[in-house]
């Protein structure tokens, strides 16, 4: 591992970003304006918004992440940048540490200003912490974003990279507990939810929701134990994704 | 081994998806010299080139490369490889990029001067390479590939779609660097390149027909061009 490197990369990516003012809006605009949305939906119901805009501002950054992340790291394999930097003395490390920094960066940001629309804005109630929220949205962008390098191994072009959307992540919304709560899923299904990474990014958000003052930093150690799921899963991702990462190709 | 030959190969032969797309290749490139691959498209240069940078998978037979298997690790600051991709970032600006890959291969920003100047690309040094034509997002590629002073440069058709003028300039650059102790590996399917090449490596059909300098492989043949020597040897070979 060089930091130098890792930090070359994650600064490249965000200055490629900045060359984007477009992305750049939608990226800061749109959770905002979907949990907005959200809001005023529910505005006349009790506890819609108390019960869904948690699971939201945990799902926003992952699939954002997803699909920036597997279409960028395609980019890199089809311009032959990718072929480049393996041929330097680049530590394939480096290279995913490196993305995962910059898009965990543009999470943080992104994650910062929804939080504070819903809190301050539209007055989600929420009993921990207010930081644990953009820490826990930050965690999920990560592992997003260690998802989509490792499945855009698979993907040949940016249409199927973008079919991988749909088919990795959808089930994982529909079993997250948003449509069901995840104890009332019929057993395997159950089973199912129990081993796809987002579960655990929702629980640990909507658990600092409702955590309680008497925690450590008012943290409920479920959270803290959601998040260790999620890092784990993120971990193993960036590991997959490294051993697909080839220096020699045929 | 010789000890004036950057790369040694010896019973090359490359297999892909079944197919043999060099077959047995033996040949050597002399240190600070300009060598040229010369073949016509689809005969396996780029496989060829692949194998020398490491980056070739189902190779067999041996290729070292400045005294070391092809590959190995400790290699892969000394190789400054141009594929035929454009390899830079064509959202960045041409420094960006440079800065990018020279903080990867920890050189300094005096390195990124230098190549920026060596490839005469200064004037664009601000422009987005997405703007930039094609010849100038090549010259930004091979700026990247000579950070860190590369002793070899392995170039996939760095000249193709140049005007002539751009052309002659960037033979120019190649023998300045061959001058100052580089080895340059250079293809191209284009035959009237051949002539500016110190040494020739002609290949077709992944078989090397010739390896030799163009003033002696003209008088071998009789031929007046390299396209006349290409087609000598050829029709030599199916006798």
């Amino acid at each position: 591992m060089s930091a130098r490197t890792t930090l070359a990369v994650a600064a490249r990516v965000l200055r490629q970003l900045r060359h984007d003012p477009r992305t750049c809006v939608l990226l800061l605009a749109v959770p905002s304006l979907i949990l907005t949305l959200l809001w005023w939906m529910f505005r006349d119901q009790d506890l819609g918004f108390t019960r869904l805009g948690p699971p939201l501002l945990a799902l926003i950054p992952f699939i954002v992440m997803f699909l920036v992340t597997s279409v960028t790291m395609l980019r890199e394999r089809s311009t032959g940048t990718l072929e480049r930097l393996l041929a330097m003395p680049t530590g394939k490390a480096d290279l995913l540490g490196g993305y995962a920094v910059a898009f965990g960066a543009v999470a943080a940001v992104q994650s910062t200003a929804t939080v504070v629309l819903c809190v301050w804005g539209l007055g989600l109630s929420v009993s921990g912490p207010v930081w644990m929220l953009v820490v826990v949205a930050v965690a999920d962008a990560v592992l997003g974003t260690a998802l989509g390098l490792y499945v855009s191994a698979f993907a040949r072009t940016e249409f199927q990279a973008v079919q991988f959307m749909p088919a990795l992540v959808i089930p994982q919304i529909l079993l997250c507990g948003l449509f069901v709560p995840r104890d009332e899923l019929p057993t395997v299904l159950g089973w199912i939810s129990d081993v796809l990474p987002l579960s655990y990014a929702v629980d640990a958000m909507s658990g600092v929701t409702t955590s309680g003052s008497g925690s450590p930093w008012g943290v409920d150690s479920s959270v803290w134990g959601d998040l260790v799921v999620v890092v784990a899963f993120t971990v193993v991702a960036l590991v997959l994704g490294a051993a697909t990462l080839r220096r020699r190709t045929a | 081994m010789n000890d004036e030959a950057a790369v040694v190969a010896r019973g090359l032969t490359v297999v892909r998806g079944g197919r043999t797309v060099l077959r047995d290749v033996c040949f050597e490139v002399s240190a600070a010299q300009v060598t040229g691959l010369l073949g016509p498209s689809g005969s396996g240069k780029t496989t060829l080139m692949r194998s020398v940078v490491g980056v070739q998978l189902g190779v067999s037979g041996e290729v070292g490369v400045l005294g070391r298997p092809a590959g190995s690790p400790d290699l892969r600051d000394a190789i400054g490889y141009v594929t035929q991709a454009p390899s830079v970032y064509s959202d960045l600006t041409v420094a960006e990029n440079l800065h990018f890959f020279a903080r990867v291969l920890g050189v300094t920003d005096a390195e990124v001067e230098r190549c920026v100047d060596a490839v005469d690309i200064g004037d664009h040094r601000h422009d987005l390479v997405s703007r930039l034509s094609g010849g100038e997002q090549s010259r930004v590629s091979l700026a990247v590939a000579l950070l860190g002073q590369p002793q070899l440069l392995v170039l996939d058709e760095p000249t193709v779609g140049l005007d002539p003028v751009l052309r002659r300039d960037l033979w120019a650059i190649f023998h300045r660097l061959a001058g100052e102790g580089v080895t340059v590996l250079v293809s191209s399917h284009v035959m009237d390149e051949a002539a500016r090449c110190d040494r020739l490596l002609l290949l077709r059909d992944g078989v090397l027909i010739a390896d030799d300098t163009p003033a002696a492989l003209l008088a071998r043949t009789g031929s007046a061009d390299v396209e006349g020597v290409f087609l000598a040897l050829v029709e030599g070979q199916q006798r």
